[in-house]
């Protein structure tokens, strides 16, 4: 309605007001002001992740994540909750493949006690005994979780077929043995070589002013330092499949079956990882899921979600294709996925879906940057994709570049419709 | 809350709220029937959410594949959700694309054609809809849970519905349903974000007052009679994971004691995030996480209750520690409700409470979508004045209130008790 004030009153993260500065150990600290709401958010991440585990102790670095915030050499488990909980302010860990992520938020007043807190988990973690094994028992109950899901399971074998020899095929959560393997001293072990500043990045969102925000920062961690840190380990290529491998893990004493099926994708600073993100919302994605919503849900009513996805990050994550459906009508639902996979490689997406779809990627940039967290996020986004702090001031050219071609090109580089993973997970 | 607000009711009975907030570029668009699982009769459970969906199928103006398309394109999003008490549909868009949102709630809540052969495909979607919840041992433990607390009260079946039903609802059953209900006096339109109040309210009488009132069926409502005493029942299926439910009866959202519940609740479980989209926080520090994880007999705990119309249920979930065994686990649940009963919280305990609703709240607030949410979702069961006071209700509450109620709702003859036995563990078969 107020079309005219829009992009005088409102801009997107940019140069302009957006503050980083690298600090001398490599942190690279941003901040963005939003007084607007009395909060604030915090968002991060370390170059530590599932990459570093030694197979016989997978899980190691999503282990070690999770328990530090078991207990501090200055707060123990109970303190530190007792200081979050009890002014509604949150923090947490998670560790991915390639990196460790943090993210928290609290009311600003309370910005430092978040900041005191990241500062002990992440340089001084204790590792209690019994707090060790507690969670180790939250972990392994997990697993026995993971595998009674579907989706979960599909996806895991999944990634055993697309990923074969490559560290893509390794769950980040491990396995009941290997979780049982890992030790509290492998935990310390793993903290003392693998955290670093280095290659370490952190945002701040909300109504606390750029500058102190980045002062609090150097302040707290602008002295840390880890030698021993390694660069972050390089990845073998990925050994593209030569023919239909289709993978069933068994379920038994299920109502519905889980498909994935697909291939390796590109990597999100990949040249063509736009028209891919584009062909993919075309896939599956754009309006209710894209082509195979409108083929495996909404003509052919097998499913209540049938989607496309794809993973981008670091590597060459996957892009895939998951349906929920009954475990009678599987072999039916497979066959539409893999046509409409075959039809999108083999024919350019029509100008129109392409035009749908990118107006889809513009318009919806102001609701993903309406919150402090979307905003951190994105900060995030460009810090460890390194697509530079005008990227959303560019994004709309970028997107109305890409071309059917392209996406037609991408297409046939990633996804080959007789080259492809089926896993199923059910009854 | 000092944005303008603006609360009005149209000559069709329709009830619009609009507020004005000029944080971001956005609207956020709401429409609400005072319709859900509630107003259901065996037989013809499940139809309030089938209807939501055959609200996505299109209509002559619209038809399926190009209503589809058309908010995707503008970059809005858009979905629905049904509960117990009320079906809503939203679209967030970007400002200038607002008319689009608007004049499809308009149009559908009159037009939405039911096509057969949609009807058909519809089916057998909201059935694998429902067989992924079957895979959950907790929606299969809920779902018996919820059937045990109410015998005569409607909230008896899962909002999915029973698949009895869904294999044998009809065309006509479903449009009777979207004609009674979806009309203008029994439905709430409720607009925040970037617009003038004027210019929108002028917009919505052009869209809605054409649309007719239509009567109300008589819907006498059939309450719960008080339990005669604890229900326990156990699930069977597979896995190695054992669960427990303790469902109590909860006051209704406009119960005088609905605010003291939510901080007693608060205090065991951690708090309520009260909002529809966004995170809450940990509750670690909570009296059941302290007495049952951390003592190692669960692996989580969890709990809330939910705003209805009727007293509905405050649910308690425990995800039992593999070495353990879910009686140890309800004695301990007993033992912390106990200690609750016979000492009141402190006022420490209270205020605490309060800093962390607030907090949540201010997280809430960020969001345009959400902010448009509670004003149709708290008109409901209650008013927008519900949701405005909400904070003030709960810095209210004393530590007697506190004791008080967990005297009163938390016994055993006011609960179901449900445990999901897995069938994979050594622990079931010993």
């Amino acid at each position: 309605m107020n079309s005219a004030s829009m992009s005088t009153r409102y801009s997107f993260p940019g140069p302009e007001d957006i503050t980083r500065t690298q600090l001398p150990n490599g942190i690279v600290v941003l901040a963005r002001p939003n007084f607007n709401s009395p909060s604030v958010v915090l968002n991060g991440y370390l170059s530590v992740g599932n990459l570093f585990d030694p197979d016989e102790k997978l899980g190691l670095a999503g282990f070690t994540a999770s328990a530090l915030m078991r207990g501090t050499a200055r707060r123990s488990f109970q303190e530190i909750y007792e200081a979050l909980e009890s002014v509604g302010a949150s923090l947490g860990f998670n560790g991915g493949t390639h990196t460790t992520g943090f993210g928290g938020r609290a009311l600003a007043e309370d910005l430092d006690l978040l900041l005191a807190i990241l500062d002990e988990t992440l340089r001084q973690p204790a590792f209690p005994m019994e707090q060790v094994e507690r969670l180790r028992a939250q972990i392994l109950t997990g697993l026995a979780i993971r595998a009674q899901d579907t989706g979960e399971m599909a996806s895991l074998a999944f990634d055993q077929v697309v990923y074969a020899g490559h560290p893509y095929s390794r769950p980040e959560d491990g396995y009941p043995e290997t979780i049982q393997a890992i030790t509290r001293a492998d935990l310390e072990d793993f903290h003392r070589r693998y955290f670093g500043p280095h290659n370490m990045a952190i945002a701040i969102v909300g109504a606390v002013d750029p500058g102190l925000a980045l002062e609090k920062v150097a302040e707290i961690f602008g002295e840390w330092e880890n030698p021993q840190q390694p660069d972050a380990p390089t990845l073998p290529p990925v050994v593209p499949l030569n023919e239909l491998v289709t993978e069933k893990v068994t379920i038994p004493g299920k109502f519905q079956a889980d498909i994935v099926i697909g291939a390796a994708g590109p990597a999100r600073q990949s040249p063509d990882y736009l028209a891919a993100a584009l062909g993919n919302s075309v896939l599956g994605q754009f309006g209710m899921m894209g082509r195979i919503g409108d083929a495996v849900r909404e003509k052919a009513g097998l499913a209540y979600y049938s989607y496309s996805s794809l993973g981008g990050g670091l590597g060459p994550g996957p892009w895939y294709i998951s349906a929920g459906v009954d475990p009678a009508n599987v072999e039916r639902a497979s066959s539409l996925i893999r046509e409409e996979i075959r039809h999108f490689t083999e024919a350019p997406v029509s100008q129109e879906e392409l035009s749908d779809s990118q107006a889809n990627f513009i318009g919806r940039l102001p609701l993903s940057l309406e919150s402090n967290g979307g905003v951190a996020a994105a900060l995030i986004n460009l810090e460890r994709y390194q697509l530079g702090l005008d990227y959303y001031y560019r994004y709309e050219d970028l997107v109305r570049a890409v071309t059917p071609d392209e996406v037609l090109e991408t297409a046939r580089r990633y996804l080959d419709p007789d080259r492809l993973a089926i896993s199923i997970a059910g009854p | 809350m000092s944005n303008p607000i603006k609360k009005t009711q149209l000559s069709n009975g329709l009830l619009v709220l609009l507020q004005e907030i000029h944080t971001a570029p956005l609207i956020s668009n709401w429409v609400w029937y005072r319709v859900g699982s509630r107003n259901e009769v065996p037989g013809k459970t499940g139809i309030s959410h089938w209807v939501e969906h055959m609200q996505f199928k299109g209509t002559p103006e619209f038809p399926a594949s190009l209503l589809d398309k058309a908010i995707s394109r503008e970059g809005g999003v858009w979905n629905a959700f049904t509960f117990l008490d009320w079906t809503t549909f939203f679209e967030t868009m970007p400002a200038d694309k607002i008319d689009l949102a608007l004049r499809l709630e308009a149009d559908r809540m009159l037009h939405s054609s039911f096509e057969p052969g949609e009807v058909e495909s519809e089916r057998t979607v909201i059935i694998s809809e429902r067989q992924g919840g079957e895979n959950e041992p907790l929606f299969l433990l809920g779902e018996q849970v919820q059937a045990a607390a109410f015998r005569v009260h409607p909230y008896h079946h899962q909002i999915i519905g029973d698949l009895a039903d869904l294999q044998t609802i009809q065309r006509e059953d479903l449009y009777n349903h979207y004609r009674t209900y979806y009309v203008p006096n029994n439905a709430v339109l409720a607009i925040a974000g970037d617009f003038e109040i004027t210019a929108m309210l002028d917009r919505v009488h052009e869209l809605f007052d054409p649309i007719p009132a239509a009567s109300q069926p008589e819907q006498p409502v059939r309450l719960e009679p008080p339990q005669p005493g604890e229900h326990r029942l156990t699930v069977e299926g597979p896995g190695e994971t054992t669960y427990v439910q303790a469902a109590y009866r909860a006051p209704a959202a406009n119960d005088p004691d609905f605010f003291a519940y939510i901080v007693m609740d608060s205090l065991l479980t951690g708090p309520s995030n009260l909002n529809m989209f966004g995170s809450g926080i940990s509750n670690k520090t909570s009296r059941l996480y302290q007495a049952l994880v951390e003592s190692e007999l669960a692996v989580s705990v969890s709990g809330g209750l939910p705003a209805t119309i009727d007293p509905s249920l405050h649910n308690i979930v425990i995800t039992v520690h593999p070495q353990r065994a879910a009686d140890e686990v309800i004695l301990a649940l007993d033992q912390e409700i106990r200690r609750l009963q016979e000492v009141p919280p402190t006022f420490g305990d209270l205020e605490r409470a309060m800093k962390q609703a607030s907090a949540l709240f201010a997280y809430g607030s960020e969001s345009i979508t959400n902010q448009a949410f509670w004003m149709g979702y708290s008109e409901m069961f209650s008013t927008y004045d519900w949701f405005t006071s909400y904070l003030d209700n709960l810095d209210k509450v004393t530590p007697e209130d506190v004791q008080r109620v967990a005297q009163r709702y938390l016994r055993p003859q006011n609960r179901v008790l449900g445990i999901y036995i897995p069938q994979d563990s050594e622990k079931a078969s010993a």
